[in-house]
């Protein structure tokens, strides 16, 4: 237990700063976005000294804080903070303010967007630290309300049914995701992670559930399953995810692919990994098929649009497919002896390097192409420009290297992950390789494509006209992320760093029970 | 043994009273008030017959217990609540009559309800057959009269004919049946009839007799298939006269016909839990009772008269008061007796209110009720009393009669009880057309034109002295069925 | 302790009051009618704080009232009752507040509304079976009066219709209750009593008197397929009505469904639970289903109403100590947010546009003209979404674990419950209030008709902070109820219930 609730405040920070935007309503569009600029930055500022305190060795979640709440449920208020949570607390940090920058220039109205938008970086937050199914759960269902109305009040054309989707499709995995955890906790009678990851590891949980009979243990399974593969999105749940990104403005749609989307990948890896090794090995060769069909129908789907924004939307899905590519891999191989642990660390390490560089490319990618649609007046099609490069050549190098980052180029941040899943998804699955090859050919296609059409060529469609380069507020965004694009590429120890014990604790346990 | 005259007019003080009140009203209305306006007249009368109905209850509460006369008469509870209550009613029929349209003779409308009274007061207190028809008949033939009192209205003509013609069958069929029980038992006494009617198969002639008086009885309650007369009699009747009729008229009629069914002909009952074993009047009751409740429900749905439909529900409520009284043999007469008592409280304030409107106006139809609640907030809300204690409506007197009632229904098990779920569920029904009455009342505007409605002190008086009663013996039940 | 009855006496008196303050005027009658329950509703606060929680009822008032046939005037409190007192003070008050535009024969309405809060807190405090039932009569025909003469779309029908399921279900009620107390001779309606006398009857008796008297209660609580007055009837009805009638009113019935029914028979309850929990489930589907297909935005609050009362009365199937404390606690936060939806329909929404149809609501750009509104019909559908971090998380989690217990396949149709809630929840919402197009950069659109609306009085701003405030406090910390109810639930007569159930 740390004296000071350090973890409360990072999460409590940006939704303080919500409720003074929300008391003030006197204050000036500058003050409003001054106000919740500072208050996002909290995160990032906690973030760095967590990162200083960190202590890297431990495989445990350290700056605890638990405390009872709820007796008749047994739920506790308990957060706390592992070298895999820390990542996304960077990650978080590093892209909410970020997005804000981005979207002053867009809304007239930044304060009630910034206080919605605190409002979801808070309850991220809160996602990514708690450790008791019942806070978690608010955090996790909380943060749909201020996206939905992130979406529907300053989102495109579309946005009303992008909008609507996107709930309903995450509610409704939620309500199997929260019956999963009725039933868990009637097995059980506690929602803590911590100690259901105890359970779920010695087989004690596997055996009271299979005390349901029946199909129910597998249903238990599937809906916590289905609660998380649609916020991945895991195919072919992942429908609502090419509208509500394309219709949500630049800076939503920056923080919905850079953290939100990794709230799946954390529900997968924290939750249902530990708790049901079992029958995630079992299924593990349609999961597996699934996570494929992810990759190479996002990439291929990707290919085939001609609207930028939705393109990039659907490389998302290509680039989190991977991550559950990985995971799906590793499961597959559970059971087996420990030659296969050292793939096993090399999946698990590049699905956390995946997650926290695809935020970063990501977040670069729907920046660029925000800046694009704003240029030419709301058309964002891959015909309406062509020769960008000589109208703009800084904002031109600058999104080429997000590009080639999310195209996985060595030397960028993206190689290291997609490199190290690759290697460990080899070692676990061979047979699964050549077809996620296809995805990174067809990535490399699209992305290759939509430099050479936007950018290259003479000076076309919007790019015409007058096509200012790069100002003040672009370079804010996008210098950072370029710069941690090499950075990462370089030293990509400065985040294994992090979360190396850890991988090494998870890949040694992956005998079943 | 002696005749106990000195016995005899000591009891019977509370009657002479009546009588003489009556004489006294009429002799007034002769000589000193000959040539005053009606109204006038009316309330001299209504004054002395008040008087004379007061004194003769405190009479009663003051006046002996037990048998009379040899047995001919007995003042027991049942007896003494009976003649109470009918007293009780008569006054606020005067009451309520003081408010309503002044009839064209008013002394003589008085003293015939005075003698109504007195016959109502002797049929409840006989044990003997001979002085039971004569009490009844001399209260019918006051009824008779008063309700074809209305000599400008075709339909009070018609009414007391239809009325006068049944009820002189029913009679005919009463007496005989009662000279087959004579001629049977050898006796008029009802106790002794009891004892010698013990045996275990009542003999046919016995069953004939006792379904001659089941005649009688059943029209004398309104109870289908006997209820014909009713509708027209409660709608051409002058509306104190209806109250009469329907209130006091009904709690004397079912206290005679229970004391002789119970203690009088108990033996020939027949079974109670099962009406295979053993014939006996019980299944008959149930029959009539059964039909009552149904067939008074559903045709009080179709309605638009409100005295037609006061007249189906009286119908309904007959078969409840029948099923309270197949189940006094076990649970005794109190149940039945607050129920009856308390159905006339309420049915003597609802045509109050339709008597205080006729005055103004017309009163035929629900829709004339229209906006009651702003022509005259005191009827309206005594009329929502009385129509929602004639519902069952707790916490009012007409929803613990009728739990009494059921309840005592429930413990006699077999077709009573089944009587009871069909009596609980046709409730529901009955709450419909109730609901219906004040929903013209309370909720709907008034109609343009509508005036308000001014009601005799008096009138008020009584109405509220009626509804506050309902409303005490509702929120205090053992009031009366503690007495018991 | 024996404050408590003061709060059926306080209401009856401020009835009375209220309309002879009618008759001077409307303000008069309304000021009356706040004072007085929001004092009664003091007084069950106060009483809270005193309480003791304990597995048996404590008797407030025992007095014999009617001798000859057994029935006592007992007045009595358990966690259970008091958290349903504590909410019936909440949503009056609340109705009170958001029926301050009432002028048309306003001593009469809040007359009326007072003598059906009586009757709801009698209702709570009996703990003899036929005051019980006196009470729940009581309540029956202000409910008429004041849809039929207040009301809005086909009052009377509505009025009648709901009048008439009432009391038809507490005719069944009667019946059965009178059923069981003639087995016994007549000793008494105490609930003991009565499940003692049950015990001792046949087994195809037991199990009708069962089916009558829990079906009879059902009906009011808006079981599937008895409801359909439940949708017609709060939708004729004006607004601080509805509010009382879907909020506390239909929460009459399932807590005679558990105070009375459930132990009565233990034979009975197991014959008709596997029943009861699937016409639970269907109607917490079924209702949400119609609820996405409606036009008129209070037909969609009315049938969600009936969804979540499936939740309490699966609640109350699944017989075990979670089923219960959920269901309770689902009494509760259903109540709190019911009262609030049926709030910014009915005042908020509908007595400004005089439209409740979606098709024209989403013509108009509510959101920007009542953007107060907009706020508090978005938190009320999230909460009535079960969303966590408001009461009805917690209430529909307990449930769904009861149910589980008890049945795997119940929880799981009720989950799918939930995603239909959140369906026509956020259809209603987007339609109502976010209908128009997004505003284009630059504020409002240009050449939007100027409707002037009149702006969200203090009254309304006071009744919706204090819902939102109740539902946001028990979402959080749902302990403060929780800590009355579990106790309640070891009462020897819930224990037989729970043991004598399904295992």
């Amino acid at each position: 237990m740390s004296a000071v609730p350090v973890l409360s405040l990072l999460i409590f920070a940006p939704w303080l700063g919500a409720a003074l935007l929300a008391g003030c309503p006197q204050l000036g569009p500058r003050s409003s976005r001054a106000l919740a600029f500072a208050f996002s930055l909290t995160t990032l500022a906690v973030a760095l000294w967590l990162l200083g305190s960190f202590d890297r060795a431990s495989t445990g979640y350290q700056f605890v804080e638990r405390h009872d709440w709820i007796a008749a449920l047994h739920a506790h208020y308990h957060l706390g903070l592992d070298g895999f949570s820390l990542l996304l607390v960077l990650l978080v940090g590093i892209l909410a303010p970020l997005s804000l920058l981005a979207s002053w220039r867009q809304i007239p109205d930044p304060r009630f967007f910034s206080l919605l938008f605190l409002l979801l970086q808070g309850a991220t937050l809160g996602v990514f630290l708690a450790l008791d199914f019942f806070h978690w759960f608010i955090f996790w269902e909380l943060s749909l309300v201020p996206a939905y109305f992130l979406i529907r009040l300053w989102g495109g054309a579309g946005s009303a049914g992008a909008a609507y989707q996107f709930v309903i499709y995450t509610v409704g995995g939620s309500a199997f995701l929260l019956l999963g955890f009725v039933a868990i906790f009637a097995a059980t009678g506690t929602f803590d992670f911590v100690e259901l990851a105890r359970l779920g590891a010695d087989g004690t949980l596997a055996a009271r559930l299979a005390g349901l009979g029946g199909f129910w243990p597998q249903a238990v399974f599937l809906g916590v399953l289905l609660g998380f593969a649609v916020k991945v999105p895991l195919f072919p749940f992942h429908t609502w995810l090419p509208p509500a990104y394309a219709e949500a403005p630049t800076g939503v749609s920056m923080f919905l692919t850079g953290a939100m989307s990794k709230m799946g990948v954390y529900g997968f890896l924290r939750l249902l990994w530990p708790l049901f090794p079992g029958p995630l090995h079992a299924a593990a060769g349609p999961l597996l098929a699934l996570a494929l069909g992810g990759v190479v129908l996002g990439a291929f789907s990707a290919m085939r649009q001609t609207d930028l924004k939705r393109m990039i939307a659907y490389s998302s899905i290509n680039h989190l497919s991977y991550c559950l590519l990985a995971l799906f891999a590793v499961s597959a191989a559970s059971g087996r002896s420990p030659p296969a642990g050292e793939a096993a660390a090399a999946a698990f390490s590049g699905t956390l390097l995946q997650v926290f560089n695809h935020g970063i490319s990501a977040a670069a990618l729907f920046y660029g192409v925000g800046l694009l649609e704003a240029r030419a007046g709301g058309r964002r099609g891959l015909g309406d420009f062509g020769g960008v490069r000589a109208a703009a050549p800084v904002f031109a190098g600058l999104f080429g290297i997000a590009m080639f980052s999310s195209l996985g180029l060595p030397g960028l941040n993206g190689f290291v992950g997609e490199f190290l899943i690759f290697r460990g998804v080899w070692g676990l699955q061979a047979w699964a390789v050549p077809v996620a090859c296809l995805g990174l050919f067809a990535t490399a296609y699209f992305l290759l494509t939509f430099w050479q059409r936007v950018f290259h060529g003479p000076r076309a469609g919007a790019a015409a006209g007058d096509f200012p380069d790069v100002s003040g507020v672009d370079f804010a965004v996008l210098v950072p992320l370029v710069a941690l694009m090499f950075l990462l590429g370089v030293l990509p120890q400065l985040l294994t760093g992090l979360f190396n014990p850890l991988i090494t604790q998870w890949a040694g346990h992956l005998s079943l029970p | 043994m002696t005749p106990d005259y000195a016995g005899l007019f000591f009891a019977l003080r509370p009657e002479s009273l009546l009588v003489l009140g009556a004489l006294a009203a009429l002799g007034l209305d002769l000589s000193v008030l000959r040539g005053r306006a009606a109204g006038q007249r009316l309330g001299c009368a209504l004054a002395i017959g008040s008087l004379a109905v007061l004194l003769a209850g405190l009479l009663t509460w003051t006046g002996p217990r037990g048998p009379v006369f040899g047995g001919v008469l007995v003042l027991d509870t049942l007896a003494l609540g009976t003649r109470l209550g009918v007293l009780g009613l008569t006054l606020l029929t005067l009451g309520i009559a003081r408010g309503g349209k002044v009839p064209s003779q008013p002394a003589e409308y008085v003293a015939m309800m005075l003698f109504a009274a007195v016959g109502l007061l002797l049929m409840a207190a006989v044990q003997q057959l001979l002085l039971g028809f004569l009490a009844l008949e001399l209260a019918s033939l006051s009824l008779y009269v008063l309700a074809g009192f209305d000599r400008t209205r075709p339909e009070a003509a018609e009414a007391a004919l239809k009325y006068f013609l049944f009820g002189t069958m029913a009679a005919a069929f009463l007496l005989f049946g009662f000279s087959l029980v004579y001629g049977l038992t050898g006796s008029i006494e009802l106790p002794q009839i009891a004892a010698r009617l013990s045996g275990p198969v009542p003999s046919p002639m016995l069953l004939v007799a006792i379904a001659m008086i089941l005649v009688a009885f059943g029209f004398k309650s309104a109870a289908a298939p006997f209820h014909l007369w009713a509708p027209d009699v409660y709608q051409g009747a002058p509306a104190p006269s209806a109250a009469l009729i329907a209130s006091a008229s009904k709690l004397a009629g079912f206290a005679l016909f229970s004391r002789l069914l119970w203690p009088g002909f108990g033996a020939a009952a027949g079974q109670a839990r099962s009406f295979a074993g053993g014939p006996g009047w019980l299944p008959a009751v149930a029959a009539v009772a059964a039909a009552s409740l149904l067939l008074g429900n559903l045709a009080a749905l179709a309605q638009s008269n409100l005295r037609r439909l006061l007249a189906y529900s009286a119908i309904a409520h007959a078969g409840a008061l029948l099923l309270g009284v197949m189940a006094a043999g076990q649970a005794g007469f109190a149940p039945l007796f607050y129920y009856a008592a308390t159905y006339g409280l309420a049915t003597v304030g609802a045509f109050g209110v339709i008597a205080a409107l006729e005055r103004e106006g017309r009163c035929e139809d629900i829709a004339d009720l229209a906006g009651l609640h702003r022509r005259s907030p005191l009827l309206a809300g005594c009329l929502g009393v009385f129509i929602l204690s004639l519902a069952g409506i707790p916490p009012l007197a007409g929803f613990f009669g009728k739990l009494a009632v059921f309840a005592a229904a429930f413990r006699m098990g077999g077709p009573a009880a089944w009587l009871a779920v069909l009596a609980i569920a046709l409730s529901a029904v009955a709450l419909y057309y109730y609901l219906i009455v004040l929903k013209e009342a309370w909720v709907a505007a008034p109609t343009a034109g509508a005036r308000p409605v001014a009601v005799s002190r008096v009138t008020a008086f009584t109405l509220v002295v009626a509804a506050g009663l309902i409303v005490g013996f509702g929120l205090e039940p053992a009031l009366l069925l503690g007495r018991f | 302790m024996s404050l408590l009855p003061w709060t059926i006496f306080v209401s009856l008196a401020g009835a009375l009051l209220a309309w002879a303050a009618g008759r001077r005027s409307a303000r008069a009658a309304r000021w009356t009618a706040l004072v007085v329950t929001a004092g009664a509703w003091a007084l069950t606060l106060l009483a809270a704080t005193r309480f003791v929680p304990g597995p048996r009822l404590q008797t407030l008032v025992d007095l014999p009232w009617i001798p000859a046939m057994g029935i006592r005037c007992h007045l009595a409190v358990d966690g259970i009752s008091l958290t349903l007192l504590v909410l019936t003070g909440l949503a009056a008050t609340a109705a009170v507040l958001f029926s301050w535009n009432i002028r048309e024969r306003a001593g009469e309405f809040f007359a009326l509304l007072l003598t059906l809060v009586a009757g709801v807190y009698g209702v709570f405090l009996s703990a003899d079976a036929l005051l019980f039932f006196v009470f729940y009569e009581i309540a029956i025909v202000p409910k008429y009066f004041l849809i039929a003469t207040w009301g809005s779309t086909n009052r009377e029908y509505g009025a009648m219709k709901l009048a008439l399921y009432s009391f038809a279900g507490s005719a069944m009620v009667l019946a059965g209750l009178l059923w069981v107390y003639a087995g016994g001779d007549g000793h008494g309606f105490g609930f003991a009593e009565l499940a003692q006398t049950a015990a001792g009857l046949p087994r195809h008796q037991q199990i009708f008197v069962f089916a009558l008297v829990f079906f009879g209660f059902a009906t009011l609580a808006g079981i599937f397929p008895l409801h359909t007055w439940a949708p017609t009837g709060h939708v004729a009805a004006p607004t601080g009505a509805s509010m009382l009638l879907a909020g506390v009113v239909m929460k009459l019935g399932a807590y005679g469904c558990l105070r009375v029914a459930l132990p009565l028979s233990a034979v009975g309850f197991a014959f008709w639970q596997p029943t009861i929990a699937w016409l639970a489930v269907i109607g917490i589907v079924y209702a949400g289903l119609v609820a996405l297909m409606q036009d008129d935005l209070k037909f969609v609050i009315g049938y969600s109403s009936v969804s979540h009362m499936g939740f309490v009365l699966l609640g109350l199937a699944a017989a075990n100590a979670q089923g219960f404390s959920g269901a309770v606690l689902q009494m509760f936060s259903h109540g709190v947010i019911a009262g609030l939806l049926f709030a910014v329909v009915g005042r908020m929404i509908y007595d400004r546009t005089h439209t409740r149809r979606l098709s024209d609501l989403r013509a108009l750009p509510l959101r920007r003209l009542l953007p107060f509104a907009a706020a508090v019909f978005v938190i009320a559908g999230i909460a009535s979404m079960g969303l966590p971090g408001f009461s009805g998380f917690p209430a529909e989690l307990t449930i769904l674990i009861g149910a589980w217990k008890a049945a795997p396949v119940w929880a799981a149709i009720a989950a799918l419950g939930v995603l239909v809630a959140a369906a026509f929840t956020l259809r209603a919402i987007q339609l109502a209030f976010f209908g128009s197009a997004p505003a284009p950069a630059g504020g409002t659109g240009a050449g939007a008709p100027a409707i002037h609306l009149e702006p969200i009085t203090l009254a309304e701003k006071a009744g919706a902070l204090l819902l939102i405030g109740a539902t946001v406090l028990i979402g959080l910390k749902p302990d403060l109820l929780l800590d009355w109810i579990n106790p309640a639930l070891q009462s020897p007569l819930l224990q037989s219930v729970m043991k004598g159930g399904r295992p």
